[in-house]
């Protein structure tokens, strides 16, 4: 790889530019609607200038944060799953003609799309992603298509919130695969390095200088902090014998009386994948659409098979949810779901916190 | 008239009239229902035979006289199936905040020039209260999509289908944000059946709780955490008892914040 470059706040412009002209839509962090959006931008003062979180369990506030920083917040709701793994899309329609019907395939559609600010988190999270959709005996074509076009500009973190433990979990705070560049912010511009032959070629066009070694210990030392600063963490990387042989622990009814079932969680999971197929015909029968939606292992629907209800109750669905995450998970793809993001913690309703419910249920 | 078409009527009872606009706001669609059924009985929009044998009844209105008793009952000895249409026919609706009022005969006293003309039966209840529902569609209004998409079923010989997810799964497939989470507003999606697309939340408000209660409604806890976030037992008793007053469970958490306020 070559070495570590510097790129000054005066040629994020140019970072901009050379995604737009090497042919890709870019999508970047903004601030919107009190919360952090990955959403389409045009320009580096769209980024989230001055801002951070406020977050604790079921809170999450945006606050004032350094000005010359643009990525002094750990993460939003989402960032790429949504991106890749669309919440509703359309696989196929049904059209009725005089001697029967046809079938047509919605056609995956390649694009080319940059996306800005992606965590070491979230980088961990899509390897479990490209495992699930891409490398099971049947690749999924629409998401394979969305991964094809995918470049990642990942940002080390340098600020993570109080629901964060991806240190605990191995997963962060910095990038170290997966991305095209990665970013580290300072107060004056980023330490940039280079992921893949994508990331390089772009990073070529740019002109940039060397990182100075006092650049790159800066970096380092603000990625050291952000671990230590970390508080939250899960008792162990692998809980699969543990939380098996505690199935009966009285804790699951406790947190049942908790939980919504709201699926929050699961939405807000970037390794969560279960989806839903619905059929929507016209009300003259000639056609029909058939998508798939995101579902959750909180509602009604995923535990329903042929006529019978295999999860009745909250307690149930949560420790469903909970012991696929954390247990089985390393059966189906050799290691935990989780990737230490929080987002479970941040955005249940009622602040329900994975780190603590682990923790109680080995006691 | 064509007579080998399915027979559909609407019928109203206590209610606001708007669920029947999920009919008649439909547009386009309502050209092709009138080549897969016959609306025989609709009086809102110029059909009006209450009593015509029918294959599918749908009912707006909650039951809140002793007429309505007497035609509801003839309701659905000429309907096949019956369907009922909203927070009223579902679920007592807005003016089931009177049940278990005392003051309410005084109320009507007070109210109305001659009140000898009001005949109320005590409580406001919805239509399953007093004859066997064969659907019941949430809303407060129900929705043309799914007023119409349930009908077709039913003209199909499915069963249609009635999901019970709560507004915050539609929320998070919108990228709507939180606004429980990021304003501590006292929002009811978590507990609260989707099916108006999050529209609230949508617009950074929180959910009223219009179309009643979820599938697996948390409503003890939801009511928990609107106390740690400030509100008072009466605030937290107005947001359960509001449009569904009287579904279980809002209505149960509802009494019993109203209860400790009382206290």
């Amino acid at each position: 790889m070559p070495p570590a470059r510097y790129l000054p706040h005066s040629a994020l412009p140019q970072l901009f530019d050379s995604l737009t002209g090497d042919g890709y839509a870019i999508v970047g962090p903004q601030a919107r609607d009190k919360r952090i959006v990955h959403a389409p931008i045009n320009a580096p003062e769209d980024l989230p200038w001055g801002t951070s979180h406020a977050r604790s369990s079921g809170f999450s506030q945006l606050v004032d944060g350094p000005k010359n920083r643009c990525f002094a917040w750990a993460n939003g709701p989402q960032a790429l799953k949504p991106l890749l793994f669309p919440p509703r899309e359309a696989l196929w329609q049904i059209n009725r003609e005089n001697d029967g019907f046809v079938v047509e395939i919605v056609e995956p559609t390649h694009n080319r799309l940059a996306v800005i600010g992606v965590r070491a988190c979230d980088l961990a999270a899509l390897h479990i992603q490209d495992r699930h959709f891409l490398n099971g005996p049947h690749s999924d074509p629409q998401y394979a298509a969305r991964r094809e076009g995918l470049l990642i500009i990942a940002v080390n973190c340098t600020h993570p919130a109080e629901t964060c433990f991806c240190a605990s979990t191995g997963d962060g705070p910095e990038a170290k695969e997966n991305f095209d560049i990665a970013l580290t912010e300072g107060d004056e511009g980023f330490v940039v390095e280079s992921g893949s032959p994508a990331g390089e070629r772009i990073l070529a066009m740019l002109s940039l200088d060397e990182a100075s070694s006092e650049q790159i210990e800066d970096a380092a030392s603000e990625l050291r902090n952000a671990a230590a600063s970390q508080k939250r963490s899960l008792p162990s990387n692998n809980l699969r014998d543990s939380l098996m042989a505690r199935l009966d622990h009285p804790r699951w009814q406790e947190v049942a009386e908790r939980c919504l079932s709201c699926g929050n969680c699961t939405a807000v999971c970037p390794t969560c994948f279960c989806h839903a197929e619905i059929e929507e015909a016209s009300l003259d029968g000639s056609h029909s659409l058939h998508s798939r939606e995101w579902d959750s292992c909180f509602g009604e629907r995923h535990g329903y098979i042929h006529g019978k209800q295999l999860r009745p109750g909250t307690k149930q669905r949560y420790r469903q949810w909970l012991t696929h995450k954390l247990a089985t998970w390393h059966d189906q793809f050799g290691r935990s779901g989780c990737v230490g993001c929080g987002r479970c913690i941040a955005w249940c309703p009622v602040g329900i916190d994975i780190t603590e419910e682990a923790a109680a249920l080995l006691k | 008239m064509n007579n080998s078409l399915p027979r559909i009527a609407v019928h109203k009872f206590a209610s606001c009239d708007g669920c029947q606009l999920a009919f008649l706001n439909a547009g386009e669609a309502l050209l092709t229902l009138s080549q897969r059924a016959e609306i025989v009985h609709f009086t809102e929009a110029g059909w009006d035979a209450p009593l015509a044998k029918v294959d599918i009844a749908f009912v707006e209105g909650s039951i809140s006289t002793p007429h309505d008793l007497e035609r509801i009952r003839a309701v659905r000895e000429s309907a096949k199936t019956l369907v009922t249409i909203g927070a009223c026919a579902t679920a007592g609706g807005l003016q089931a905040l009177r049940n278990g009022v005392q003051q309410s005969a005084e109320w009507v006293a007070d109210i109305y020039a001659s009140p000898e003309y009001i005949q109320s039966l005590p409580e406001s209840r919805p239509i399953s209260a007093h004859v066997i529902v064969d659907l019941e569609l949430w809303g407060c209004p129900v929705t043309s999509k799914q007023v119409l998409s349930a009908l077709g079923d039913l003209l199909k010989g499915i069963t249609p289908v009635n999901s019970g997810e709560p507004v915050c799964v539609e929320c998070k497939r919108s990228g709507h944000a939180c606004v429980l989470v990021t304003q501590s507003q006292p929002c009811m999606g978590p507990v609260t059946r989707t099916g108006c697309g999050a529209l609230c939340p949508a617009f950074g408000r929180a959910c009223y709780g219009c179309f009643g209660p979820a599938e697996q409604a948390n409503t003890a806890s939801l009511a928990n955490q609107f106390k740690h976030m400030g509100l008072g037992p009466k605030d937290i008793a107005r947001r359960f008892l509001f449009i569904t007053s009287a579904a279980s469970p809002f209505s149960d958490t509802g009494r019993h914040y109203l209860e400790q306020d009382r206290d």
